[in-house]
């Protein structure tokens, strides 16, 4: 088959590009979310199919439609009466002139004129706008039904926050292990992963066959493997760098405050929570729950001016915190130190959270630790720009189940909403995974600079992880048809346009050795053969 | 006059009447009308034809039936020789294309036949040259006649398809070109495809 599909029929910057295909294409060859380029007078478009169709050029033959049984009706019927229409979103202009090329490609500003060629996009016309494997992109996988590699510029990634969506089950998780390990290699920049399921330090679970490498497995000296959970990594064989006590006088009220609807909490036991810390210090939380005299309990309640009803309901929810195992009255190590001392060293750090997988434990961990992490990189950005020196390194902060630290209710309080509003301005961005985006706060999705986002169903989730983005139809239609796994589509600040793809393979010992190489080997096979030549 | 071809073999019939997109031509010998939808040409003219009759030679003047007490539809003939003489049978071809110096065109000439020009039937190498292109089939499909242009369309494409080799290719890029002409139309389209094998 040739590269030719049709000519453009109908066009509009709005709507989109209508193509009649030529008779010999086959419409079931046209898949929804392949590319094509536009042969303009002056420019080349590139663009994605977004729509499939059959015409007819006379109603009547629908109407009674012809014995398609004879071979010969149908050939003489096919692309001339009967013919297939695909519809076209232009992305990008793509070449054209020289300066056009040098710029690289530029969102569309106009259509190409009526009756203009459309192919298929080349590997060349692709690897113009997605690039190739080199030390700053890495290749996620293959753009859907083409052995192209779609290669993602990690270090534009990394500047912003970013999200990972999809129902549960579609592979959110092989997806954000392999970018961990692209960021790993090329991004500069150092992870924090709030790994609620255990699943990227040592090894991960795969719903085929036998367990999965996870990063330390894959990169001994880079990673370094945190546990809340000494005995349960021992278990699953897990060799862990540090375990992570939390003391209670590392406990501030905001922590308890994004816990509200957890812990169920009043709102005025939320607040009064600001009142005993003042009142106790830095161990309010055991001196809150010690305070059981009832002598002791309304000199208490009078002093702070805080209901009896309200009093419980605290103590209630402290008593939930008191009961995780990890807790402990004071620390003598400080995690968030070693933790900074790692991420300085440029390793990277995952925290596993063991057996103490319920949403309690994981956010209060989780803001605690990267409330204080982003104070430091805070404070220490801030040093850097006065004195000039060199900021730290980039930090990218994983965290699971993000509804729940970014949910409009909480999202102004907790420290991620801050570090997904204000960004790359102190070196820290997120990369959020989550399978209710729709729970996120709106101005928190807003920021986000890349989605990636695997299939979901609900119509309410759809909407809100393409809030904002132009040519939102078209992709709803993208998204609703990707694959229940191994398929994504991903749109934002690091690619020049969206693109459906399958993540590329992990799990094989090929694929870990592709992975480790980082594309490297074979860039080092074709300079040689280049040189050669 | 410049004949296209001179190895023509046989003329088959002279031109008695022409105009510009068609012209009528008797054929030398009684009932040798070349077929419905040949291509046929006279000077630098091509035709198809398009219709043909066989008539008495005078107008007024209608044979009569002569076979009560004949054996056989030749006996008649044999019995009375002059019959051939008195009968005569013509075509009428629509014009379809011309030569222009060595090209080929597919529309109208400037001028029309000239009578008593000679009418060749084409040969096979020179119906594969002439239907290379399908340009015949738009003044086909516009043609008045009483033969209906379904049926002439249809008649000469499946004569033109027995000088290719592949005639099934050339029906189905014939059809094609057809679905194209006829796209509002796809009754007749219809009809034609019906026809074609």
């Amino acid at each position: 088959m040739s590269d030719r599909l049709g000519i453009v029929t109908v066009a509009s910057l709005e709507k989109g590009v209508d193509v009649r295909l030529d008779s010999p294409v086959s419409v079931e060859d046209m898949v929804v979310g392949r590319y094509v380029t536009i042969e303009g007078q002056k420019r080349r478009f590139f663009g994605m199919i977004t729509d499939v169709s059959l015409g007819v050029t006379d109603p009547r033959l629908a109407v009674s439609p012809p014995d398609i049984a004879d071979p010969f009706i149908a050939e003489v019927l096919t692309g001339t009466s009967t013919f297939g229409t695909i519809h076209v979103t232009p992305m990008l202009t793509i070449g054209g002139d020289a300066a056009a090329l040098l710029e690289g490609p530029q969102p569309v500003k106009t259509i190409p004129g009526h009756f203009s060629t459309v192919n298929l996009a080349s590997e060349r016309d692709i690897e113009l706008v997605f690039g190739k494997e080199d030390p700053q992109r890495f290749n996620i996988g293959n753009p859907l039904d083409m052995e192209l590699k779609l290669c993602l510029n990690l270090v534009e990634f990394v500047k912003r926050s970013n999200g990972i969506f999809g129902k549960s089950g579609t592979g959110k998780t092989f997806l954000t292990r392999i970018l961990l390990i692209g960021m790993l290699q090329k991004s500069q920049a150092v992870n924090l992963i709030f790994d609620m399921h255990n699943e990227y330090g040592w090894q991960g679970t795969s719903e085929a066959g036998p367990p999965v490498k996870g990063l330390k497995q894959l990169f001994q000296s880079k990673v370094a493997v945190f546990t809340l959970d000494e005995e349960n990594s021992r278990r699953r064989g897990v060799s862990t760098d540090f375990v992570v006590k939390i003391g209670y006088d590392e406990i501030e009220p905001e922590d308890i405050a994004i816990l509200r609807s957890t812990l169920n909490l009043t709102d005025l036991a939320v607040e009064a929570t600001y009142q005993l810390r003042r009142r106790f210090g830095r161990s309010w939380i055991l001196k809150t729950l010690d305070t059981e005299d009832p002598d002791e309990v309304k000199q208490l309640l009078e002093e702070s001016k805080i209901h009896e009803s309200t009093l419980q309901s605290l103590k209630r929810g402290l008593a939930t915190i008191r009961r995780l195992p990890f807790i402990e009255p004071h620390t003598p190590v400080d995690a968030v130190k070693s933790i900074l001392d790692h991420l300085d060293r440029g390793i990277n750090v995952v925290l596993e959270f063991g057996r103490y997988r319920d949403i309690t434990a994981y956010v209060l961990v989780a803001n605690m630790l990267a409330r204080r992490i982003y104070s430091q990189y805070q404070s220490r950005t801030e040093k850097a720009m006065a004195e000039g020196t060199a900021p730290p390194n980039p930090l990218v902060i994983t965290i699971e189940e993000a509804h729940k630290f970014l949910n409009p209710e909480v999202s102004s309080q907790t420290i991620f909403g801050t570090i997904a509003r204000e960004m790359r301005k102190y070196n820290v961005s997120l990369l959020v995974i989550d399978q209710r985006p729709s729970g996120i706060d709106s101005e928190v999705m807003s920021q986000m600079g890349t989605k990636i986002t695997c299939l979901l169903d609900n119509e309410r989730d759809i909407d809100s992880v393409l809030a904002g983005v132009s040519g939102k139809s078209e992709l709803k239609s993208v998204l609703a048809r990707l694959a229940p796994k191994q398929q994504a589509l991903i749109f934002g600040h690091a690619v020049p346009m969206p693109v459906a793809f399958q993540p590329r393979e992990y799990g094989s010992a090929r694929s870990y050795k592709d992975l480790v190489s980082g594309g490297q080997p074979e860039q080092a096979e074709k300079d040689v053969e280049e040189l050669w030549e | 006059m410049r004949f296209i071809n001179n190895q023509t073999p046989n003329k088959i019939a002279e031109v008695i009447e022409a105009s510009t997109a068609q012209f009528a031509a008797q054929c030398y010998e009684l009932y040798e009308i070349p077929p419905l939808g040949s291509l046929v040409k006279t000077g630098d003219i091509y035709g198809i034809v398009a219709e043909a009759m066989t008539s008495s030679l005078e107008p007024g003047r209608k044979p009569i039936a002569r076979g009560k007490d004949e054996a056989s539809e030749e006996a008649v003939y044999e019995s009375s020789p002059q019959l051939s003489k008195l009968l005569r049978s013509e075509f009428i071809a629509v014009v379809a294309g011309h030569k222009d110096g060595d090209n080929l065109r597919q529309y109208l000439p400037p001028q029309p036949a000239r009578i008593h020009g000679f009418v060749y039937l084409c040969q096979p190498d020179e119906v594969r040259e002439f239907s290379q292109s399908f340009g015949f089939l738009n003044i086909l499909t516009n043609v008045a006649l009483p033969v209906p242009t379904e049926e002439l369309i249809a008649a000469t494409l499946r004569q033109m398809s027995r000088a290719h080799e592949d005639s099934r290719a050339f029906l189905v890029a014939a059809g094609k070109e057809l679905a194209n002409l006829l796209s509002a139309d796809f009754i007749r389209l219809k009809n034609i495809l019906g026809r074609l094998q």
